[in-house]
């Protein structure tokens, strides 16, 4: 894309970003970075403070909770997403398909802690609406439907409650920009709407798909706000150090290790730019500009 | 979610490549004989899903908290119940859920201001003129859009905290204000949807670079702003961590951080409280008023999005 004309304006109007972008990205990224790299007396200690968190008993932990969230979060959204998008499209009462798409989209406003609030008592035998659906389940308490092992499936869920909607809306728009000769023609060569999805709807939208996975990936790394209102109000069953995020908290925190604590948020910004790197690369995202 | 903002460029692109689908007449000229009643019922599971904790919430703020535990899940309360529920909130901590969210209004209304006097300039340049370092700063943009800023939270900490501005209230609208993602889709925008010609002539016709900017291209980007309004609002108004770690007085945390001080106060959920004890309804009630102005947004801006952007992005 070729700018119009030369000239020095173009500083005058970027020049607020730039300072912010300064202050508020590169500052707190070097920051990070040297504090990953020195120790308590601000003496360069090599790689010291990464393995003194990789060391540490939560860490190991901590990245399968987040990885097998991720696996998860990630298997449901491209599976749920693309299946409810497609059927939405299918659906011929148009009307509906709209009405639909905006109760899908409506847990989106309650993303944050509101959602998690909603969750708590959803997932609470004593109170839920599905309560039916727990016992049936066999879980008669609070504590035991939080049991440490059902926690990645309970954050994909309330992830997948605020989050799918809005991506149902994107897909949905992608699969109204698939020709409608192409989709006509198959289905006149016999295709069944399952071949014609397969086939034809799911390869056109994969563009769209990778770019929700990646940017679902980076995000669910960051996990902080779900696992620490849970272990709030698990009495005690939820740990307080369950992602990596609140792990990083800790240590800067709790432990006064602010060093430990940035070596993890440098970690994690090396997954973040890593996966930012291979969304621009394999995507193609942005060729057309 | 950190990933909130980022569908709408999606949807951006979307409805700029395919404006008028939606409207497109008769499209299903071969349908089925048969109707299968699966996906039909798939959807209306799902509708459930996404819909009934939401009615549920609003339902709960209507109770006592015998009648939540006893009483069926979908039923309506009381009015009565409903004020007291109000009135032992608010009673709470003196006004505290009033002071959150005034402190939610304010960091995400300033935060937002600023959002749109830097990010719309920014993205102007960015997509209209040329000078020097602007190849870097537009894939240094990408390159921290692409980046969940959540990591960063603590070394923002740090920084903030050399910078001895801890609980200032600016140590969480200054990096609200920082949109990386703003600025991209205002930079989208301008370079899709502005015609090049109208600000030549503009020019030409004497206007300076800051009159072409504020005479011309302005009044064309109303969509623009108010979509980068939108998501910048919602971001910060829901935004957790952030807040969580840098204000460290009850008085100035912002609801949703709020709402983390309630839970801890919840005999069911922890059951160390003392005499604050706060009922679940009363939660409920919180939480509902914690999503209230996004929700407004969300409707609001719902109609706008579709058509506003529509009749934005047709044009160009």
């Amino acid at each position: 894309m070729r700018a119009l004309w030369p000239g020095r304006a173009g500083h005058g109007f970027v020049a607020a970003y730039v300072v912010l972008l300064i202050a508020f990205g590169i500052v707190p990224t070097c920051y990070a970075v040297y504090f990953a790299f020195t120790d308590g007396n601000a003496r360069f200690s090599g790689l010291s403070n990464f393995s003194r968190a990789a060391a540490d008993f939560r860490f190991v932990p901590a990245v399968e909770h987040v990885a097998l969230y991720l696996v998860f979060w990630l298997v449901a959204l491209v599976v749920l997403v693309v299946g409810l998008s497609l059927l939405l499209y299918e659906l011929s009462a148009r009307g509906v398909s709209k009405a639909l798409r905006f109760l899908y989209y409506i847990p989106g406003a309650l993303a944050g802690a509101a959602g998690v609030m909603v969750w708590l008592f959803v997932l609470d035998p004593s109170v839920s609406p599905v309560a039916f659906l727990l016992r049936a389940m066999g879980f008669a308490t609070f504590g035991q439907v939080v049991a440490p092992g059902h926690l990645p499936v309970l954050f994909t869920l309330i992830a997948f409650w605020t989050g799918a909607g809005g991506w149902i809306v994107v897909m949905h728009g992608a699969l109204n920009n698939i020709p409608r000769e192409v989709i006509e023609a198959a289905r006149i060569d016999g295709a069944s709407a399952w071949q014609t999805a397969r086939r034809i709807q799911i390869p056109m939208l994969r563009k769209w798909i990778v770019y929700m996975v990646i940017l679902t990936f980076a995000g669910g790394t960051q996990l902080f706000v779900e696992p620490q209102l849970l272990a709030q109000a698990s009495v005690g069953v939820a740990g307080r150090d369950y992602s990596l995020n609140q792990l990083s908290y800790d240590f800067a925190f709790q432990n006064n290790d602010v060093n430990t604590a940035a070596a993890i948020s440098v970690e994690l910004l090396l997954v973040g730019l890593v996966v930012a790197a291979l969304f621009v690369a394999r995507s193609g995202f942005f060729d057309a500009d | 979610m950190p990933t909130e903002g980022h569908p709408a460029l999606a949807a951006l692109r979307t409805w700029e490549a395919a404006p008028l689908a939606e409207e497109e007449p008769a499209r299903r000229t071969s349908r089925r004989r048969t109707r299968n009643p699966l996906p039909a019922l798939v959807l209306a599971l799902f509708a459930v899903f996404f819909v009934l904790p939401v009615l549920w919430l609003v339902l709960a703020a209507t109770k006592t908290d015998d009648q939540l535990v006893h009483g069926n899940p979908l039923s309506f309360g009381s009015w009565h119940a409903l004020r007291a529920n109000w009135d032992a909130l608010t009673s709470y901590q003196d006004d505290a859920i009033f002071q959150w969210l005034r402190n939610s209004a304010l960091y995400s209304f300033l935060a937002l201001v600023i959002t749109l006097a830097v990010a719309v300039p920014a993205g102007y340049a960015l997509a209209m003129t040329e000078f020097r370092g602007r190849r870097v700063l537009l894939v240094g943009t990408l390159v921290v859009m692409l980046m969940p800023n959540a990591t960063l939270v603590v070394p923002l900490f740090l920084e903030v905290n050399a910078a001895h501005l801890i609980g200032s209230m600016w140590s969480i609208i200054l990096p609200y204000a920082f949109y990386p993602f703003g600025v991209y889709l205002a930079y989208i925008y301008f370079s899709t949807a502005l015609p090049r010609e109208l600000l030549e002539s503009a020019r030409l016709d004497g206007c300076s670079e800051f009159g072409v900017f504020r005479r011309v291209a302005l009044p064309l980007a109303t969509p623009i702003v108010a979509l980068v309004g939108f998501f910048s609002f919602v971001a910060n108004w829901t935004n957790y961590f952030l807040p969580y770690v840098m204000l460290p007085q009850s008085s100035q945390l912002p609801v949703q951080v709020g709402l983390g001080t309630l839970l801890d106060d919840v005999p069911q959920f922890n059951p160390t409280v003392g005499d604050l004890a706060v009922q679940r309804p009363e939660l409920a009630l919180a939480t509902l008023l914690a999503i209230t102005p996004v929700l407004i947004v969300f409707l609001f801006s719902q109609r706008f999005l579709v058509t506003g952007m529509l009749a934005g992005a047709t044009k160009g």
